[in-house]
């Protein structure tokens, strides 16, 4: 079993594979074989992720379960996952199948369908595994081009605007960190990301263009990748990009984005951000803190007088990225196992709200939040199901919400306490605009004639939510089974960039130091 | 004189084969030979390339230095051949049934190609200049080979017009050469610059030359031609055009810099330098409002050879590995797309409308797919083989300190990007149904296939693909 993590991450590309070449048809029948695939594709390898968590040795703050081949043009296929990628290629094989449950309902072509969520599971796989810096931007990009297809063919009515939008604001953040890959990669001479972790990036003050930038190489690097990573998270103001998809993405296709393609910003914050630049990202802290404050109430705001579910859901998202790249960015234990949390819990929580939205759309076609009202009347189980989840995205005690804005919030408490109040307040915010959302659906009267038939989630869909409520509630509950696997990997991470940070002395004086002598000449 | 001969045989046997089915085909049955003459043209070509790239090592002089035969010359003529080859057989078909396949198109590619040959492996200023004459003046008449039509008959006038001005550049920078290096050989002229500065005469003729080879790779400023051009000529000239008179070019331009200029690298790495910038940015940003699949891939050659070229201004060893590596996929790139774009037709007329393509995945998912991996290989986006390319030429920018440079190639690929998208969008998402129709054919299909596959297949073997180039550039670059 020593190449499971190539087993796991291939097991949907080969399915989507055999599903191209072997089936053919667009009759009822070739439909459901085309989901029955999908579904039990996806629950193999949930299966088979399951020794990967078993396996797995939380008290190893290194790699594990690493493989490492050739690859072509010198560089190398390598894999390997530590504590921080263990959770999230779970929480991926996690929510995979429920996506796909959740698309029985699509009716054209559906085979394709499948093989874009299919191809899509694959490369997600592949960016929390992958340990070579190309390899890593290779699964990293590729992941456009089937949301890009996902959302452009099975999406709503303005899905030609939100799919190029989406593509070309994510490929114009990533091909900077491309640059700055190439540029690691002659200062380190090598791609190896555990090499990598291990090199010092040189943090001397230097000009470019006549700008003098603190903390050098480190600092430009660091803002390479920021500007991929926070067009993804995505971090006020870079962040328009989200609402739209979301909203003209399929449900599957924004449960997707919401529980697993957002996270890939957060884990290359953690991944390459973070360690690979603690200098950098000490120069930037500042200004990241604040960015993220203001996305959390900003958005919050913005959230508040959306009419459209989807949009109003997608807001609150990038609100709560925001406690995650401040917990990220606050560098200390609490911080970044409380973004950990949060993402995972975000994860479970905004995936879930998607899916809630999903179920009355199937039925109603419509997302205005003003063509609903009263629905608990005839939708018990699904308004006990929305309850719950407006709860998990409040931060109620109890849930996994909680737990994680609690955490970043004590980290940034330490680190800066402006920011930490400012961004409390957006606790009180998200509770304004989830309940009031929640309000407007769900009770009232019934009065809209359209409502008067709809039905209650059946079973399928009843099957798609257990698991996700069981998961919230877990986490609320016993928050251990998550910190105790990211904890050592955390700890080691926070210490090694608290050592470089101490290591590099105060900037600040050394560069007004820098500045006098370049005067004095 | 017996060496000599030996070192030019492939090409000798290509001229001697062209000048044999030239006269067979006059005093035969003419243009009933010409199927036949594709074929064994285009097989003959792949015997040649098979022959070159197994023969032997090192590198060997003929004709007191005019001729160059190394691993760099070697490679070039490999991709020259199997392209031309592929190209040829691919559009067979496509011309004879719209009644243009005459016995003189196998016979007039054979001669630019081995003028293109001579290109790759000159040594002196003459033997480039006649090599590139030959090329351009076959290729002069293949732009207008469709006698009765005016976009073909315009389209080679405008090349042969432009042609001969690039080309009167080009002499003229040669003879500022010889007047201030006082030789017109490759290792003559190293040596003068070798030895103290290089003089503003021969920083002048060195600006001619680069103006015209530019427009032989059609970089921007000098490339107006190309988007008349692809479109006039009929399309399997185009994807001609597209693939092995570009190799050749760049080859000739990587050889004349590094062997005769080699010591005033940064004299032209930055003339080199604003032709890439200018030309992946005109390239991504005069495409998007293009309707017409060959102007736009006319435009996307033109970025293309952009990227190519930040290899080139690299002026390393690295850059011209880059370079190579990123030819041989964009030619296998092209190949694949006009496999593609010579499908499609309408009432037994060839179709070239991007909006004919709604829908189209629809219809023909397979070939829809394939052609999608083509276009995000073309974009540059991972895990297509054309990422590769883009990341080899951005390495090479940035070991040669030009960042700035790799900067505004990923920025112009974002751009780029848009445009490539589009047609996946009318594809993909556009509305109602086109009555385009698929040829059929087996070969184009097949080439289509392979042309697709290999974007993919690529990224897990490159079939040697670096080592090769890695060898040829390291004959180039001391």
């Amino acid at each position: 079993m020593d190449n499971i993590l190539s087993i796991v991450t291939f097991i949907p590309a080969l399915a989507a594979a055999v599903m191209a070449l072997l089936m053919r048809g667009e009759d009822e029948a070739a439909q459901r074989n085309a989901k029955y695939v999908a579904l039990m594709a996806t629950s193999i390898t949930f299966f088979v992720s399951l020794f990967i968590y078993f396996q797995f040795d939380p008290s190893n703050t290194g790699f594990q379960f690493v493989e490492e081949r050739a690859w072509i043009f010198g560089l190398k296929y390598k894999m390997g996952v530590d504590g921080i990628s263990v959770l999230f290629v779970l929480l991926t094989t996690f929510v995979m199948p429920l996506t796909i449950l959740a698309s029985w309902s699509v009716t054209t072509r559906v085979k394709e369908y499948m093989i874009a969520f299919l191809l899509l599971e694959t490369l997600m796989l592949g960016v929390f595994m992958a340990l070579d810096m190309v390899l890593f931007y290779l699964f990293f990009e590729a992941g456009l081009i089937p949301m890009f297809l996902i959302i452009g063919i099975w999406g709503g009515k303005d899905r030609i605007y939100a799919s190029f939008k989406f593509f070309l604001y994510t490929f114009f953040g990533s091909v900077l960190m491309l640059v700055a890959m190439v540029a690691m990669y002659f200062d380190a001479g090598t791609t190896d990301i555990v090499k990598l972790l291990a090199h010092e990036f040189s943090y001397a003050s230097m000009n470019v263009l006549g700008i003098h930038v603190l903390g050098g190489m480190q600092t430009l690097l660091f803002l390479a990748f920021f500007a991929s990573f926070a067009v993804k998270m995505p971090m006020w103001p870079v962040h328009t990009w989200l609402p739209d998809a979301h909203v003209q993405a399929p449900t599957a296709g924004s449960v997707v984005l919401a529980a697993i393609l957002l996270k890939m910003g957060g884990y290359g914050f953690l991944r390459f951000s973070l360690p690979m630049f603690p200098v950098g990202s000490e120069v930037m802290t500042d200004v990241i803190l604040w960015m993220s404050a203001i996305a959390i109430v900003y958005t919050s705001l913005v959230a508040m007088v959306q009419e459209d579910m989807k949009k109003l859901i997608a807001y609150s998202s990038v609100a709560h990225m925001g406690f995650v790249t401040m917990g990220i960015f606050a560098a200390n234990q609490q911080g970044v196992d409380g973004a950990i949390f949060q993402m995972l819990s975000h994860g479970f929580i905004s995936a879930a709200l998607f899916l809630c939205v999903g179920v009355i759309y199937d039925r109603m076609h419509t997302r205005d939040i003003d063509a609903y009202g009263g629905l608990v009347i005839r939708m018990p189980a699904y308004a006990l199901v929305f309850m719950f989840f407006t709860m998990g995205n409040v931060g109620l005690p109890g849930t996994s919400g909680f737990i994680g804005e609690f955490l970043t919030l004590m980290g940034v408490f330490q680190e800066n306490t402006w920011v930490a109040f400012v961004a409390t307040t957006g606790v009180i915010f998200s509770a304004c605009y989830a309940l009031w959302l929640y309000r407007r659906v769900v009770f009232g009267d019934l009065i809209k004639e359209s409502l008067k038939s709809i039905k209650d989630m059946n079973a399928r869909e009843k099957w798609i939510f257990a698991p996700l409520v069981a998961m919230t509630l877990l986490l609320g509950i016993y928050p251990s089974v998550v910190t105790d696997v990211i904890g050592p990997s955390t700890e080691a991470l926070v210490q090694s960039v608290n050592t470089a940070v101490a290591d590099a002395g105060p900037l600040w004086d050394a560069a007004e130091v820098d500045v006098a002598a370049t005067n004095s000449h | 004189m017996q060496a000599d001969l030996s070192v030019i045989l492939p090409e000798i046997i290509l001229a001697v084969f062209s000048m044999a089915a030239l006269l067979g085909a006059v005093y035969t049955v003419k243009d009933k030979l010409a199927p036949m003459l594709v074929w064994v043209t285009a097989a003959l070509m792949v015997v040649l390339g098979i022959w070159i790239g197994t023969s032997g090592s090192g590198a060997t002089e003929a004709f007191g230095g005019m001729i160059v035969n190394d691993a760099f010359a070697r490679f070039a003529k490999v991709a020259i051949l199997f392209s031309a080859a592929a190209v040829m057989v691919m559009g067979q078909d496509y011309m004879s049934k719209r009644g243009m396949l005459r016995f003189e198109y196998p016979i007039l590619i054979a001669l630019s190609v081995i003028g293109m040959m001579v290109m790759v492996s000159a040594g002196d200023l003459m033997a480039l200049y006649m090599g590139l004459e030959l090329q351009s003046l076959a290729l002069y008449v293949v732009a207008a080979l469709r006698r009765d039509s005016i976009k073909s008959t315009e389209a080679g006038l405008k090349y042969f017009v432009l042609g001969a001005l690039s080309s009167g550049l080009l002499l003229y920078g040669a003879s500022l050469v010889y007047g201030f290096a006082g030789t017109t050989k490759f290792a003559g002229i190293i040596e003068v610059a070798q030895h103290g500065e290089v003089s503003i005469g021969l920083l002048f003729g060195i600006v001619f030359l680069i103006s015209g080879m530019a427009f032989k790779v059609s970089a921007v400023p000098f490339h107006m031609w190309t988007p008349d051009v692809y479109e006039g000529a009929p399309t399997p000239v185009t994807a001609f055009f597209a693939s092995a008179p570009k190799v050749a070019a760049m080859g000739l331009f990587a050889r004349v810099l590094h062997d005769a200029f080699g010591y005033a690298i940064e004299d032209w790495s930055q003339v080199i330098a604003l032709l890439s910038v200018l030309s992946m940015f005109l390239g991504a940003v005069a495409a998007i409002g293009q309707t017409d699949l060959k102007r736009l891939m006319a435009y996307s050659s033109i970025a293309h050879m952009g990227y190519a070229l930040i290899g080139l201004a690299a002026g390393t060893a690295l850059g011209v590995q880059a370079l190579l590596i990123y030819m041989s996929i964009y030619v296998a790139m092209n190949i694949g797309t006009f496999a593609f774009i010579m499908m499609l037709h309408r009432d037994g007329k060839p179709v070239t409308d991007i909006a004919a393509l709604n829908q189209y995945a629809k219809r023909e998912p397979g070939r829809a797919l394939g052609m999608l991996v083509l276009l995000f290989s073309l974009a540059g986006v991972p895990p297509m083989l054309g990422f590769f390319g883009k990341f080899f030429v951005l390495r090479a920018a940035v070991e040669a300190d030009m960042a700035w440079l790799a900067i505004a190639g990923v920025i112009a690929s974002v751009i780029g990007a848009y445009y490539y998208l589009r047609i996946v969008f009318f594809m993909y998402f556009g509305s109602e149904g086109d009555d385009v129709e698929t040829s059929r054919s087996p070969v184009l299909l097949a080439f289509f296939t392979v042309g697709a596959a290999l974007m993919l297949v690529g990224v897990i073997t490159t079939f040697g693909l670096e080592g090769a180039a890695a060898s040829a550039a390291a004959m180039l670059v001391n």
